[in-house]
């Protein structure tokens, strides 16, 4: 496998910098020779407004810890759509919060588009929080990059102990979301 | 009392693998080297070192202290390090500024401590939350008067692991504070740390004195030029002042004096080099045009080889682990080798003119320079490669 680059983004408060870390975790801790680096906006302009977060992977070293040119682009807000989808290599797979964002031209460069209503299903488990939990389902589902076993066992860590059963309902909904 | 030291110390390396950022890393670096005391101000973008060693250093029976600015950590860290302690403390670029007095200091009394400098962009306040490499020339030089120093610099979260414990090691060997040189990136991006056994773990503590205490001379140096120390209540006198002193201790304000303990301080570091300077060599064997790099730079240069590579472009790198002292030598050596020298940093030259200096006009130097924000891409370093190979 060679050099990946992911990029999540979205606006604050949607667990974008969750969403990195718990994909990093998993393929850096869990998956056989595969390194992984999280990097992610820092700063103000992390607050409140727009937010990302990288996930460089490779096999070997990783050289170079930030993503320039994504294989995959995560958007959950227009506004992360509009700013990164130039970055989006050619043929290179999207996946949209449909309900947050709408598409335009820029977005026939994809080789791939992906269509998740994250939030209602979030909402549906009773919380918008969930939503970056149902993207990633929906993201490990539709790539070989990451194992769901890897993914459930960082979210069992990771997230605080009384939201992680809401969490693991929102991945397997995502994981199981046929657009 | 002796059960809870037990359950303390269990927790002072805490070896297992983590998925976490270099900030974080350092922390856990410094405990597994003994550290037992942090005074600090806490600065963005160094500021989970201070607040992960707060909730850390109560559980392995060391102390943390948080102080009204960095002045008076810097000076706490001495204090706590005469009181027996390895210490520590982690700022930014103006907190460093603010501490460079009584570095001086802590080098004029040879006082073993560790300061992590989480680099961003500077002057003055500058930019919090981005990156910079601009305080390099500042930790050889900004303290007044003459001096050697040491400092490291780790370019993945692993390294800033293994390099504060090689940091404590250097400061409790040579009897002096040592600058672990970070910068924001390092410090807030997540990978893999691997923390070994304790037993694993290489450790240095400062040489003891074992002569009558009634004769003791504090700062009479063994042959390596640095003096055992004792620290209060062993039985041994403890004396520290900034003025220039003899053996005993005692200020005595005299040429004769003055330079008899500053050659000593200066080749305590000098005569030790080679033990001192750590280098990582990349791709050099067959190269033709080399690249000279630090820290997060450096992983950008790597990047930047890879894609040289590709095009069948030869080129190395040769990273600096140890800014401090300068690697003269071995730069010189490798200059006779190439043309061209690349030196790949986020400022406006500051390693690029030690660079040239080293390589005595064997070979040409060039900086790869941005002023901070943002750390090079390798494409960057790339299209510098391809202009100065044609």
């Amino acid at each position: 496998m060679p050099r990946v680059e992911i990029r999540f983004a979205g606006f604050g408060g949607q667990g974008i910098g969750l969403l990195g870390r718990l994909m990093g975790e998993a393929i850096a801790l869990y998956m056989e020779e595969k390194n992984a680096i999280m990097t992610q906006s820092y700063g103000p302009e992390s607050r409140g407004g727009a937010s990302s977060s990288d996930v460089v992977i490779d096999e070997g070293e990783i050289a170079y810890p930030k993503a320039t040119h994504y294989d995959y682009l995560v958007v959950m807000s227009e506004e992360a759509y509009h700013k990164y989808i130039p970055n989006l290599k050619e043929g290179g797979t999207l996946f949209v919060e449909e309900n947050l964002v709408i598409l335009d031209d820029h977005a026939k460069k994809a080789g791939k588009i992906l269509k998740i209503p994250a939030t209602k299903i979030a909402e549906e488990i009773g919380s918008s929080l969930y939503a970056n939990i149902a993207m990633l389902g929906f993201f490990c589902a539709n790539t070989d990059i990451v194992s769901e076993d890897a993914l459930k066992k960082v979210i069992r860590e990771k997230v605080k102990a009384r939201f992680v059963k809401n969490n693991l309902i929102a991945f397997e909904k995502g994981k199981n979301y046929k657009g | 009392m002796s059960k809870t030291i037990q359950k303390e110390e269990d927790r002072t390396v805490l070896t297992g693998e983590y998925f976490t950022t270099g900030n974080l890393a350092a922390a856990e670096g410094a405990l597994a080297a003994g550290c037992k005391f942090f005074g600090g101000y806490p600065i963005t973008p160094s500021s989970e070192i201070a607040e992960h060693m707060s909730y850390r250093l109560p559980q392995v029976g060391g102390h943390f202290l948080q102080f009204e600015d960095e002045i008076a950590s810097i000076v706490s860290i001495l204090g706590a390090s005469w009181g027996g302690w390895k210490s520590m403390t982690a700022t930014s670029g103006p907190g460093y500024s603010l501490m460079l007095e009584n570095i001086g200091l802590g080098i004029m009394t040879e006082t073993p401590c560790v300061i992590i400098n989480v680099q961003r962009g500077g002057p003055s306040t500058g930019l919090p939350t981005l990156v910079g490499q601009q305080d390099i020339q500042q930790t050889r030089w900004g303290s007044h008067g003459d001096y050697e120093v040491i400092a490291l610099a780790p370019n993945s979260v692993q390294e800033c692991f293994d390099l504060v414990i090689v940091a404590f090691n250097y400061a409790e060997k040579y009897r002096l504070p040592v600058t672990l040189l970070m910068d924001e990136t390092l410090g807030h991006m997540s990978e893999k740390l691997i923390i070994p056994k304790k037993d694993d773990i290489k450790i240095i503590n400062r040489k003891k004195p074992k002569d009558d205490p009634s004769s003791h001379l504090p700062y009479k140096a063994d042959e390596d030029l640095v003096p055992p120390m004792a620290t209060a209540g062993e039985g041994y006198r403890v004396i520290t002042t900034g003025l220039t002193h003899d053996e005993r201790g005692y200020p005595v304000l005299d040429a004769e004096t003055q330079e008899k303990l500053l050659r000593r301080l200066i080749n305590k570091i000098k005569k030790n080099k080679d033990d001192i300077i750590l280098l990582e060599e990349y791709k050099l064997k067959d190269a033709e045009l080399i690249i000279i790099s630090f820290g997060i730079s450096a992983r950008a240069s790597k990047g930047a080889i890879e894609l040289a590579r590709k095009k069948g472009i030869k080129v190395g790198l040769l990273r600096l682990i140890t800014i401090w002292p300068f690697a003269d030598e071995h730069i010189e050596k490798l200059a006779e080798k190439v043309d061209n020298i690349l030196v790949v940093e986020i400022n406006s030259g500051q390693v690029t003119r030690e660079v040239q200096r080293a390589v005595k006009g064997k070979a040409n130097v060039h900086g790869v320079l941005k002023h901070g924000g943002t750390i090079h891409t390798p494409e960057e370093i790339l299209s510098e490669i391809e202009r100065r190979v044609k």
